[in-house]
C-alpha cells in the first residue's frame, strides 16, 4: 500500500498552478463552446482587423507619397506667380515672374544648384494621322531634367543655344512615343505642335503611374523660348513659373528664404508688403502630407478604440456568464485548495486566450483585406502600382491590444469568480 | 492536545429578518487516527459542522484549533492551503469536474501548491486510483463511471495530498447498499492500516457501525458522544419518538 500520511505543520509550497497547464486548460474550456467563443471575439475581431488594415494601407499611401516626393527630388522648389483674387473670383497668375528672375536666381544664390523657368502651354499634338494631347506640355530651360531628377532614356536634351535661339526641337515621354509613332524610332522624326514642326531630339525615360494613376509619361518637353515666341506668339520676357533644386535637401529652407528675399528685390515690394509670387518646397508639401497622416492615424486609433472597447464589452459579458455556469467547478477548486489567486489567473488566462484568439483571426483578415485593397487599387487604376506593406509591428502591436483588452475586460469576471464562496459555490446548481 | 479542538463554536445564519443557529456552542475534541461517525435529524447541523471542520467554512463564534493552529482567523488563502495540504474531502455529490477524466480529477488538488512536475502528479494520481480499485478506468469521465465508481474517484482525488484527516459529508448517500460497503471498506481501511482520522457524517446506521466514537446531533448541539452504538442508537431513536 502506498504511503499517504504526511505530518501537518509543514508550511504549503508556494508554487501556482503550471501556466501551460492553465493555458490548455482555457483552451479546452472555450473549445467546448466553439460558436459562443466565436461570436464573442467578433469585436475584437473586427478590431484588429480595422487597425491590421488601415495601418497598412496608410504606410502603402505613405509609401506611395514618398516615392512621389523622391521622384520630384528632395531638394525641390518651384516659384509660382501669386494668384490674386479680385472681386471674389480667383484670376490668373498675374504675369510677375520673368526670366531675368530665373538667371539671377540661378547667377546670385550659393544654396542653388539649377533652375528652369517654365511656360506652360497646351496645343493639339499631331503626326500624320496620329495625334495625341500630352497631360504635361511645357517650355523649359536646360536644367529641368536635373531639376526633376529626371533622365533621357535616348537622345539628348536640348542645348543652351537651342534656348537662345528657339530652336524648334522636343523631348517627349512614353506615351507620346507609343501613341504618335508605335514602333518607329522618333529621334530625328517630325511632329507637329501647334501646326508648328518640331524635331524629336530626346525620349524621357519611363516614369509609370503616379500617385493617383495618372499618367506621368503623356510629356512634352520644349525650350521655353521656342514656346514662347513660336506658339505663344509674345515677345515678353515673363514665365509661368521657375523651378529650382537646392543644391541638398538641407539647404532647401535657406533656398527658399533667399529666393524670397532676392525676388522681392527685384520687384521692388516694400518689407512687410504681400509679395507678388509664392515659394513652394517639397518640404512644404511633406509637411502637409504628415498632417494628413496624423489626421488619418487619430481616425485610425479612434475607430480601433471603440471597437476594440464594444469587442472587451463582448468578452466581458461571456466570461461573466461562463463564471456563472462554472460556479459549480469553481467551488470544486477552491475545496480541494484552490486559493483566489488561482482561479483568478484562471479566469484571466482564459479572457486573454480568447481575445488573442479574435486578435489572430483579425490580423489574418487584415492582412489579407490589405492585400485584396491594394491589388484592387492596382487594378481599378492601370499602371498605378501600391506596394503591400504588411506592418509587422503593427500586428504585433495589435496582438498585445488583443491581450490587454481581454487582461481589463476579464479582469471583473475573474475577480468575481475568485472572491466566491466555496460552500455557495458547491451549492450551486 | 487533540488534532482537532473545537471550543464553544457557533455557526449563525443570517439572513435578514431571521438569524438561523446551525451550530450552538459546539465543544469537542478529536484525536489522531480516530474514526468517528456523525449521526442526526436533517437539518441538525450534521454539514455545518462538517465544513467548519474542513476549513470550508468559519465559525461565526469560538474557537477551533486544528493541530494547534486557529482556524476562525486564518485567511481565506491559508484556509486553501490547509485543505489542499491536510485535509481530504468527500461528498454526497461526489462533486467531480464533469468533463474531465478520472485521473485528471484526481490530480486536481496537486495543481495547486504542490510543486510537483507533472510527470510525478500523474504517478502520483494513478496510483491513488489503483489503490481505490480503479487503475482500469484512468480516462474515463464522471458520466461513463457507475455512482459506486464516481465515489472511488472522489476518494482518490481526497488522498492524493496524502491528508491526515478524511471528511466524509454523506458519501453513501447516493449509492446502493452493495457500493456503500465497498466505499465504507476503503474508509476503514485507510483508517486502520494508514491511521488516517476519519470523520463521517451519515444517516445510515450501518455505516455508523463501523465507527469507533460517535457524536449525535439534534438541532446545532453535540446530544450524545460515545464509543458503544446501542446508545447512539438510542439516543437517535428517542429523538424520532419525541
Ligand atoms: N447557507 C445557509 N443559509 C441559511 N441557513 C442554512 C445554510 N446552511 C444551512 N442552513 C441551516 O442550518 C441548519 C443546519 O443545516 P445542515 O448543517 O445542512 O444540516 P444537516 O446537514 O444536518 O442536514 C438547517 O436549519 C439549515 O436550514
Ligand atoms: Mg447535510
Amino acid at each position: 500500500m502506498v504511503c499517504l500520511t504526511h505530518s501537518l505543520n509543514h508550511g504549503s509550497p508556494n508554487s501556482h498552478m503550471d501556466f501551460l497547464l492553465t493555458v490548455s486548460v482555457a483552451i479546452r474550456a472555450l473549445g467546448r463552446n466553439k460558436m459562443r467563443a466565436g461570436l464573442t471575439v467578433l469585436g475584437v475581431v473586427i478590431g484588429i482587423a480595422a487597425v491590421t488594415t488601415m495601418v497598412s494601407i496608410g504606410s502603402s499611401a505613405g509609401q506611395l507619397v514618398q516615392n512621389e516626393l523622391q521622384s520630384f527630388g528632395t531638394n525641390f522648389l518651384f516659384v509660382s506667380g501669386k494668384s490674386e483674387r479680385r472681386n471674389g473670383v480667383r484670376q490668373q497668375s498675374t504675369p510677375s515672374l520673368t526670366e531675368s528672375d530665373a538667371e539671377a536666381v540661378s547667377a546670385e544664390l550659393d544654396s542653388v544648384l539649377a533652375v528652369s523657368p517654365l511656360v506652360g502651354t497646351s496645343k493639339p499634338v499631331v503626326r500624320g494621322n496620329n495625334n495625341c494631347q500630352p497631360n504635361e506640355m511645357f517650355g523649359v530651360g536646360e536644367q529641368y531634367l536635373l531639376i526633376r531628377a529626371w533622365k533621357l532614356q535616348a537622345g539628348s536634351f536640348f542645348s543652351e543655344r537651342d534656348i537662345q535661339s528657339g530652336n524648334r526641337v522636343c523631348v517627349i515621354g512614353h506615351t507620346i512615343v507609343r501613341e504618335l509613332f508605335q514602333t518607329a524610332n522618333p529621334l530625328g522624326e517630325t511632329i507637329r505642335v501647334g501646326n508648328i514642326p518640331f524635331t524629336v531630339v530626346g525620349i524621357l525615360e519611363k516614369k509609370g503611374a503616379g500617385l493617383t494613376g495618372q499618367d506621368q509619361d503623356n510629356v512634352l518637353l520644349l525650350p521655353f523660348t521656342t514656346v514662347k515666341k513660336r506658339l505663344h506668339g509674345s515677345n515678353f520676357d515673363d514665365v509661368h513659373a521657375i523651378f529650382v533644386a537646392a543644391k541638398s535637401p538641407g539647404e532647401v529652407q535657406t533656398a527658399t528664404r533667399e529666393i524670397e528675399l532676392l525676388l522681392r528685390d527685384r520687384h521692388g515690394i516694400a518689407p512687410g508688403a504681400a509679395a507678388d509670387f509664392e515659394v513652394h518646397s517639397s518640404d512644404e508639401i511633406s509637411k502637409f502630407m504628415g498632417t494628413v497622416t496624423g489626421i488619418m492615424t487619430a481616425l485610425l486609433a479612434s475607430i480601433a478604440g471603440i471597437s476594440l472597447l464594444v469587442g472587451g464589452v463582448g468578452i466581458m459579458n461571456i466570461m461573466l456568464v461562463s463564471v456563472t455556469e462554472r460556479t459549480r467547478e469553481i467551488g470544486i477548486r477552491m475545496a480541494v485548495g484552490a486559493r483566489g489567486r488561482d482561479i483568478l489567473v484562471q479566469f484571466l488566462i482564459e479572457s486573454v486566450v480568447l481575445s488573442c484568439f479574435g486578435g489572430a483571426i483579425g490580423m489574418t483578415l487584415g492582412v489579407s483585406a490589405s492585400m485584396g485593397i491594394t491589388a484592387i487599387i492596382n487594378e481599378l487604376s492601370p499602371g498605378s502600382d501600391w506596394p503591400v506593406i504588411v506592418s509587422i509591428p503593427a500586428a504585433i502591436v495589435a496582438m498585445i491590444f488583443a491581450a490587454v483588452v481581454g487582461m481589463i475586460f476579464g479582469l471583473y469576471p475573474a475577480w468575481r469568480a475568485s472572491r466566491l464562496d466555496p460552500i455557495d459555490a458547491l451549492r450551486y446548481e | 492536545m487533540s488534532l482537532i479542538e473545537l471550543n464553544k463554536v457557533c455557526k449563525t445564519y443570517d439572513l435578514g429578518e431571521v438569524k438561523v443557529h446551525a451550530l450552538l456552542e459546539t465543544t469537542l475534541n478529536i484525536d489522531k487516527g480516530e474514526y468517528v461517525a456523525l449521526l442526526g435529524p436533517s437539518g441538525s447541523g450534521k454539514s455545518t459542522l462538517m465544513n467548519t471542520l474542513g476549513c470550508l467554512d468559519r465559525p461565526t463564534s469560538g474557537s477551533y484549533l486544528l493541530d494547534g493552529a486557529e482556524v476562525g482567523s486564518m485567511s481565506r488563502n491559508a484556509r486553501a492551503g490547509i485543505r489542499n495540504q491536510h485535509l481530504g474531502f468527500v461528498f454526497q455529490n461526489f462533486n467531480l469536474l464533469n468533463r474531465t477524466s478520472a485521473l485528471d480529477n484526481v490530480e486536481l488538488p496537486l495543481l495547486y501548491g504542490s510543486g510537483m512536475s507533472r510527470r510525478d502528479r500523474r504517478q502520483r494520481a494513478r496510483e491513488m486510483l489503483e489503490l481505490v480499485g480503479l487503475g482500469e478506468r484512468l480516462d474515463h469521465h464522471p458520466g461513463q463511471l457507475s455512482g459506486g465508481q464516481q465515489q472511488r474517484v472522489a476518494i482518490a482525488r481526497s488522498l492524493v495530498n496524502a491528508p491526515s484527516i478524511l471528511m466524509a459529508d454523506e458519501p453513501t448517500g447516493n449509492l446502493d447498499s452493495k457500493t456503500s460497503r465497498e466505499v465504507i471498506d476503503i474508509f476503514k481501511r485507510l483508517n486502520e492500516e494508514n491511521g488516517i482520522t476519519i470523520i463521517i457524517v451519515t444517516h445510515d446506521l450501518g455505516v455508523a457501525k463501523h465507527a469507533r466514537r460517535i457524536l449525535v446531533l439534534r438541532d446545532g448541539l453535540i446530544q450524545t458522544d460515545t464509543q458503544s452504538f446501542d446508545e447512539a442508537f438510542q439516543s437517535l431513536h428517542a429523538m424520532e419518538t419525541d
